[in-house]
C-alpha cells in the first residue's frame, strides 16, 4: 500500500521555532518507509527548505494580527512530498530573485534560490486571503 | 547566541558554539562582528566547528562580516566547516568568495603571509 503521511503544523510567528520545524523535516526523511536514496542528504535538504520557507513567511507574511500562528503542511503520498507554508501578509515578489553575483555579494536573497535548487517544483500563489509557498519533491 | 571570542595576537577568533546558524541567531553574529570591526579588530576568523546547519540568513551574516572587514582593509576567514555546511557554500558559490581553512591554526597562520 502507498505510504501516506500528512502533517498539519501551526507555530507562533517567532524564529525561535525554526529549529523545531527543521528537525521535523529531518525526522520525516529518516522515517520514510519507501525512500531508497541518501536519507541524510534528504534530511538536510528538508531541514533547509522548511527553515528557509518558514523564515521567509515570518518575515514577509506577517498577519495584521501578530498572534496569528503560521501554518505549515507536509504531505507524502507515495513518492511525492509536498511542503506548503501559508502566510497571511502582503507576501513578496516571487519572480524578483536576485542573481547569485559573486562580485556584488548581496546579503539577502539566497533563500528562494536554495529552495528552487533543492526542490523539483516551487510556486507561490494566493490562498484564503493570504499566500502559500508550495514546494514539491519526487522521492525517487 | 553562544559565542566564544579568543585573541591570537592581533587576530580574533569567533567560535560559534551553536548547532544552527539561522534567521534566529544570525543577527547576533552580525552585530558581534560589527562590534569587533568598529573597535579596530579587523582580522577575524569565524570557526564553524560546532555548526551543523547554516541557512541563507547565516550566510548573509557572514557575507556582511566579510564585506565590513574588507572595507576596513581587514579580512574575515572561515575555519572547520562540516561537510554539509561546506556544501551550502558551494551551492551558493560563496566558497569562491571566502577563504576557508580546515582548522583555526591554518586560518590564523594565513594572516601572517
Amino acid at each position: 500500500m502507498e505510504e501516506r503521511i500528512e502533517l498539519d503544523i501551526r507555530v507562533p510567528n517567532s524564529t525561535c521555532y525554526l529549529g523545531m520545524i527543521g528537525h521535523i523535516g529531518e525526522a520525516m526523511a529518516r522515517t520514510l518507509r519507501d525512500y531508497h536514496g541518501d536519507r541524510e542528504e534528504l534530511a538536510y535538504h528538508l531541514n533547509l527548505v522548511l527553515t528557509e520557507a518558514t523564515a521567509n513567511a515570518m518575515k514577509h507574511g506577517r498577519s495584521q494580527i501578530p498572534e496569528t500562528p503560521l501554518r505549515i503542511t507536509i504531505t507524502v503520498a507515495g513518492n511525492c512530498l509536498v511542503i506548503r507554508v501559508f502566510d497571511q501578509g502582503r507576501g513578496f515578489d516571487f519572480a524578483a530573485l536576485p542573481c547569485q553575483d559573486e562580485h556584488n555579494l548581496p546579503e539577502h536573497g539566497r533563500g528562494l534560490f536554495i529552495i528552487r535548487t533543492l526542490m523539483d517544483r516551487v510556486c507561490y500563489r494566493k490562498s484564503n486571503g493570504g499566500h502559500v509557498l508550495e514546494m514539491e519533491k519526487k522521492l525517487d | 547566541m553562544n559565542l566564544q571570542i579568543e585573541n591570537l595576537g592581533d587576530i580574533v577568533v569567533i567560535g560559534l558554539r551553536e548547532e544552527r546558524l539561522d534567521a534566529h541567531n544570525s543577527t547576533d553574529l552580525k552585530s558581534q562582528m560589527l562590534n569587533l570591526l568598529e573597535t579596530g579588530h579587523t582580522h577575524l576568523v569565524v570557526d564553524l566547528q560546532d555548526v551543523r546547519f547554516v541557512d541563507s540568513s547565516g550566510l548573509g551574516a557572514l557575507v556582511s562580516g566579510f564585506k565590513n572587514a574588507t572595507a576596513r582593509n581587514g579580512a574575515l576567514k572561515l575555519s572547520s566547516l562540516q561537510p554539509q555546511v561546506q556544501s551550502m557554500f558551494e551551492l551558493t558559490r560563496l566558497h569562491r568568495v571566502f577563504e576557508i581553512f580546515p582548522n583555526i591554526d591554518l586560518a590564523a597562520a594565513s594572516f601572517q603571509g
